[in-house]
């Protein structure tokens, strides 16, 4: 019944148009005029438009920014964040005015410059000086754009070494959802990869690596320390997705085949950020994003930010990976063979090296 | 060529309407079918945004229409994902470069150069119907069983790659890569005909420096097209072989579905770097047609030369060469090595310097102008807006660093929406506005273009430019829902504001469809030069035909850009405030085009 109302007007409002087209055109033909020359004072009335819109265009931005300006992304809470939300307000503070000028103009000259047959347009078809002043400035102002934004980018992307001792990471990546992993006393990741998934085994640990041993994996949550640089491997087991950590300004994508790194430093606790939104019960997410699937909206991973302590607490509480699986006496045996294949295969598609990097 | 065009006359309907090689009938051609496209894909769009403003919200009309893809009136996440891709596709290839290019540059380069017809006739037959048989592929492979490709018009295998990934990833997915092949065999053989014409088969008097911007616009597209087009192929292909012969280019360490696959060595990284390598040009496969068309708009309803008419062919040059250096800005945060992010980063924001050029001779070619305010000339005002707002943002996201927290953001949607999807389809528009009378012989309707660019263009600034909030707010573009994420909550007004505005700007685009429905049909009869416009075009007969003039083909004598041009008395020179590209110069009158 709805959908027939729907046709109906559908089709009641294409007659009610065309009716009035015909009328439009009956009284134009009525005053000499035609359906496509636009007369002098139609010509007025858009021209007056133009002034008109560019208020409304300006209002409407103003209004939005006033009305969601909070609801942006609170303050970094990780280190380099701050550095990349300052080259954020350099940019705007730069984009703005041009963005502001440039439209002023285009619907001043517009609205100033209407037809009028007492006139006569001027021609000017060309001035070097001028076309040198907006090659010149724009390339300038990019130029220091560049250099900036260079800068802070070898920054934010400048590898950890040992001697930064980071917190390091796993985050492991598949339809649909998270895991990570952390590398337990020794510091050691035990290798991983898609041949060894069985069972409950879904990271793909090899058993028999007595690295992976005392790894430990989190779902749902995982915790970091305040204050300490975290390095971060990205894996995915089945399609691309993407770490997605908005609050730390941070995001890599995960690539099935390849183990991908980012780093930061986180440096306000959940506590301190639940504080600054005046949310109590704010928290930070760990989002995909990169299309990976149907549940692609809903991969997600809380994430914890807390004093040492009470990371070093978390962290002794969580179960070693020996003692979540357990040891398969089979596999024991076939230790030497299957190791000795892995490692060939697994150097050779750079898996295993970049993981190691930081172990040796 | 000249002594083949008259007997051509009595074709039957088959030769005439169907099977044509004449120009501007494939240009007629194309616009239709790139047209309806466009319109599946704007509804599209409207259903997908209804999910979006109305998360979960059961709309019972949907179900009739779209059956199992949307349960209840509630469309299904996979569906969702599909709509999102077939949009993107639909959007990005078959209306703004397939609609727009072969609208326009089957139109005027042959009218607007004084050629009789395009260099290859046939190929220009074989251009459209490929094009067309890519289309029916595309919209068969709504139809088969998992649906149409859903992996984001970027197609990312392994996603794609796999149809164990999703269902989309089925036969959907071959259909989509069947199709665009397809597609990349038509826009090839539509740009080498579009190069040769342009490059041979210019009318006498016609020097390259004389050419109207719009033909510098389309060939550099063309020249884009063909070296770029061939690229996505080849990724296509690769992606082919990866989905049925078993090869592993884009795959490796892969478990999926309780197996692990038998795929090694392959990188999805590849497959990225080839897909923009065709994937940046594409953005201005779009855009340059679109301001080849504002660049005539603007002149001939101001009133002027265009301003700077060298600088807006090196901008194109030099936007075309940089095109092709850029691709990385889409694949920052991708595991590429850090320093190619660098190098990216330099030449993608060198690109503002050819596009402000551009803006700043639009500005100038405004000023102290006389304009008249045909709808052709408000979608030419409106694209230097979208084009300057969505510019600008563009600098944020080409830039490395910043890129890490808008990347995939809504923020990029707004972005590329407003910059190449409202540029491109504003520019297109106003073409359909400036040479209706050319393609169909008939007026449209002012009032009804004036109605349509007004309600156009606000719906369209508050359907793109509240997507920047959300992109600044964290919320990733291609999620079914933003209920998952308590950070998200108070999203969903957002949300539902760009759902309403997406809605008024779809019902906007009803008055331009009937406007050009009822015109082609019932219009006025188009009076020989309209737009009292200098270029050749309007020199041939309103009514078709078979080598568009009846006689000798006009010589060209002046630049195309004579706008109130006056003598020493500040008189116009040639008594009207346009000279048009036949009349010679004038006794001591200078040639404008020679600085």
């Amino acid at each position: 019944m709805m959908d027939l109302l729907i046709i109906v007007a559908v089709i009641l409002g294409i007659i009610a148009i065309s009716k009035i087209v015909s009328v439009l055109e009956l009284v134009g033909k009525a005053k000499g005029e035609n359906s496509y020359n636009v007369t002098e004072r139609e010509n007025r009335f858009q021209a007056r438009l133009m002034p008109i819109f560019l208020i409304a265009y300006f209002a409407f931005i103003i209004w939005q920014l006033v009305a969601w300006g909070d609801r942006m992304l609170p303050v970094s809470a990780s280190e380099h964040g701050v550095i990349i939300d300052n080259l954020m307000k350099t940019t705007w503070i730069i984009i703005t005015p041009v963005f502001i000028i440039t439209h002023i103009l285009l619907f001043y000259f517009a609205w100033k410059y209407a037809y009028d047959k007492n006139r006569k347009a001027q021609f000017f078809a060309h001035s070097n000086k001028l076309e040198m002043l907006w090659t010149a400035i724009p390339a300038l102002v990019l130029l220091i754009l560049i250099l900036y934004g260079l800068s802070i980018w070898n920054d934010v992307m400048e590898p950890l070494t040992a001697e930064d001792d980071p917190v390091e990471i796993e985050l492991y990546a598949r339809q649909f959802d998270w895991t990570a992993r952390y590398p337990g006393e020794d510091k050691k990741f035990g290798d991983a990869g898609v041949r060894f998934i069985e069972g409950t085994n879904f990271l793909g640990m090899d058993s028999t690596d007595q690295d992976g041993w005392d790894d430990k994996y989190v779902k749902a949550e995982f915790h970091l320390p305040v204050n300490k640089p975290v390095q971060f491997y990205f894996r995915a087991q089945d399609v691309i997705h993407s770490a997605f950590m908005p609050h730390f300004r941070a995001q890599m994508n995960c690539v099935p085949g390849m183990v991908t790194r980012f780093n930061f430093v986180p440096s306000k606790t959940t506590e301190e950020m639940r504080e600054i939104t005046g949310n109590p019960e704010f928290n930070y997410y760990l989002l995909c994003n990169k299309i990976c699937g149907a549940a692609h909206y809903n991969m997600k991973m809380e994430i914890i930010v807390e004093s040492e302590e009470d990371y070093n607490a978390w962290i002794s509480e969580q179960k070693p990976f020996l003692a979540v699986e357990g040891m398969k006496e089979s596999e024991k045996e076939s230790v030497p063979a299957e190791k000795m294949e892995s490692d060939s295969t697994q150097t050779e598609n750079g898996e295993n090296s970049q993981l190691s990097v930081l172990k040796n | 060529m000249s002594a083949t065009a008259h007997h051509h006359e009595d074709k039957d309907f088959l030769f005439k309407y169907i099977f044509s090689t004449d120009h501007k009938m494939i240009a007629k051609q194309f616009f239709l079918t790139g047209s309806l496209m466009g319109l599946i894909g704007m509804l599209m769009s409207t259903i997908f945004r209804l999910q979006l403003g109305y998360p979960g919200e059961s709309f019972a009309f949907l179900e009739p229409i779209l059956g199992s893809w949307a349960p209840d009136g509630i469309l299904s996440p996979d569906k969702y994902l599909a709509l999102v891709t077939i949009h993107g596709t639909i959007m990005v290839f078959f209306l703004l470069t397939a609609g727009l290019s072969g609208t326009f540059s089957n139109l005027l380069i042959p009218l607007q150069l004084g050629a009789r017809d395009m260099a290859s006739g046939f190929m220009n037959l074989l251009s459209y119907w490929f094009f067309f048989l890519s289309s029916c592929v595309m919209i068969a492979s709504l139809f088969v069983e998992g649906g149409p490709a859903s992996g984001g018009w970027t197609i990312y295998p392994p996603l794609s790659a796999l149809p164990q990934a999703m269902p989309g990833s089925g036969m959907g997915m071959t259909l989509w890569i069947i199709s665009m092949a397809i597609f990349i065999v038509s826009s090839l053989l539509g740009s080498l005909n579009y190069i040769v014409t342009v490059f041979n088969l210019r009318t006498k008097g016609m020097t390259m420096t004389r050419m109207p911007l719009t033909i510098w616009a389309f060939l550099i597209t063309a020249v884009l097209g063909v070296l770029s087009f061939p690229v996505l192929f080849s990724a296509v292909l690769l992606l082919f072989f990866d989905r049925s012969f078993g090869t592993s280019f884009y795959l490796s360490d892969i478990y999926i579905a309780g197996s692990a696959l038998e795929v090694d060595g392959g990188s999805p990284v590849l497959y990225e770097h080839l897909f923009w390598f065709l994937g940046h040009p594409e953005v201005y496969i779009i855009l340059l047609p679109a301001l080849g068309i504002t660049s005539e708009v603007v002149a001939t309803n101001s009133r002027k030369p265009i301003f700077g008419y060298r600088a807006m062919i090196g901008s194109i040059l030099a936007i075309a060469f940089i095109s092709f250096l850029v691709w990385g800005h889409h694949m920052f945060i991708t595991g590429m090595n850090p320093f190619l992010g660098a190098v990216f980063t330099f030449t993608t924001l060198l690109v503002a310097i050819p596009s402000a050029v551009k803006v700043f001779n639009y500005l100038t070619t405004l000023w102290k102008g006389n304009i008249k305010f045909t709808p052709a000339m408000l979608f030419a005002i409106g694209l230097v807006s979208t084009f300057i707002t969505g510019g600008l943002t563009g600098i944020i996201l080409g830039d490395s660093a910043l890129d890490i927290n808008v990347h995939d953001t809504y923020f990029v949607v707004g972005h590329f929406h407003i910059v190449m999807g409202l540029s491109g389809t504003f520019g297109m528009i106003s073409g359909i506005y400036h040479w209706f009378p050319k393609l169909f012989g008939r007026m449209l309707d002012k009032n009804l273009g004036f109605l349509h660019f007004w309600t156009t263009i606000i719906s369209a600034y508050g359907v793109f430019f509240p997507m920047h909030f959300l992109g600044l707010a964290g919320v990733p573009r291609r999620y079914y829902a933003n209920t998952e994420f308590p950070i998200f909550d108070n999203m969903y007004d957002i949300n539902e504001l760009i759902t309403v505005f997406a809605i008024m700007a779809a019902a906007s685009q009803l008055f331009f469809l009937f406007n050009v429905f009822y015109s082609i049909f019932k219009g006025p009869i188009a009076p020989q030069n309209p737009w009292r416009s200098t270029t050749l075009e309007w020199t041939a007969p309103v009514k078709h035909i078979h080598g568009n003039w009846p006689g000798e083909i006009p010589e060209v004598h002046r630049w195309p850009y004579d706008y109130s041009k006056v003598d020493d008395n500040g008189e116009f020179i040639g008594g009207d405030d346009f000279v048009p590209q036949t009349v010679p110069l004038y006794n001591g009158e200078e040639d404008a085009s020679q600085h």
